[in-house]
């Protein structure tokens, strides 16, 4: 184990623990790993880290819409649909 | 989450024929989902709500335009990415700060060549963003994020768009996106590492 090999896993840690590495890439990665304590370690922590993370959603939710902002809204989507409908040739 | 299980090329198709319920059933799937991002980049609550409703407007006006139904959810992020880019108070010209990976990786323990200096995991409680302070401390690491790793942390790991998905919608390529990614979570992991040995045990048992 060497600290530049480390250093080449550590660079790949996000793609690998996505499992986006092609094959050879990956198995060379859990080769070092098997042999290496402190990368053990440091892929659990991103491995916990990132699920943490990707569960955590923010709590605040927008006010709700108010009846104008809802009106503007409908406005548009009927324009849109109307201008459609009359580009549209009639069967 | 909408309780309505529709597919977005399903529900692209339903608004763009007019059909009953569609306008709804979009606004109700998407709103929440767009301020949250539009929050996140912007910081402040009254320009998330006006960038999100400048978003859904656009989306409505525009909607005949969308090429490809099945890239309904990227074609609205970049439609967010642009006001969100618009609003932003600070100059153009600022600098984006880059975080670099020797920021980032583990130091060595002391006296050690081989072992690294971390904090307990083990204390992370499996379903971490349940606590209330952690999620406080989950929220400010994402607050803290430079932007361009904000966006892309966003878009990845809390929308869970692709990598090329999230490369059209920030106009950069697939290395960048992929970059990017690791090294916000690598910053993300660092603020966990840190608060982890401050509040040592806490969330334990």
């Amino acid at each position: 184990m060497s600290p530049e090999e480390c250093r080449t896993v550590f660079e790949m840690l996000s793609e690998y623990i996505d499992g986006d590495l092609p094959a050879d890439v990956c198995e060379h990665i859990n080769q070092h790993i098997a042999g290496c304590a402190p990368c053990v370690q440091f892929v659990e922590s991103l491995r916990k880290s990132v699920s943490a993370f990707r569960d955590f959603r923010p709590q605040e939710n927008p006010a709700p819409l108010t009846d104008e902002a809802k009106a503007e809204l409908a406005r548009a989507y009927a324009a849109m649909l109307a201008r459609r409908q009359s580009a549209t040739p009639a069967r | 989450m909408n309780p309505v299980v529709t597919s977005d090329p399903e529900l692209a198709r339903a608004l763009l024929n007019g059909e009953a319920g569609a306008f709804d059933a979009f606004v109700s799937a998407y709103r929440g989902k767009l301020f949250n991002y539009t929050f996140l980049m912007c910081g402040q609550r009254e320009d998330a709500e006006e960038v999100a409703q400048e978003t859904l407007l656009k989306v409505f006006e525009s909607f005949d335009q969308l090429r490809e139904p099945d890239r309904l959810k990227s074609w609205v992020f970049r439609i967010a990415k642009n006001f969100c880019l618009m609003k932003r108070r600070k100059s153009v010209f600022a600098p984006e700060v880059e975080l670099s990976l020797d920021e980032l990786k583990p130091a060595r323990a002391d006296g050690d060549a081989i072992a690294i200096d971390i904090a307990d995991w083990s204390a992370l409680p499996e379903h971490a963003a349940a606590n209330a302070e952690l999620r406080e401390v989950l929220a400010a690491a994402v607050r803290d994020l430079p932007e361009m790793y904000r966006s892309v942390f966003l878009l990845r790991d809390v929308e869970e768009l692709s990598t090329e998905e999230t490369a059209q919608i920030l106009d950069v390529s697939l290395d960048v996106i992929k970059t990017r990614l690791h090294r916000a979570r690598l910053a993300l992991r660092q603020k966990l590492d840190q608060h982890l040995r401050t509040s040592k045990g806490v969330y334990a048992g």
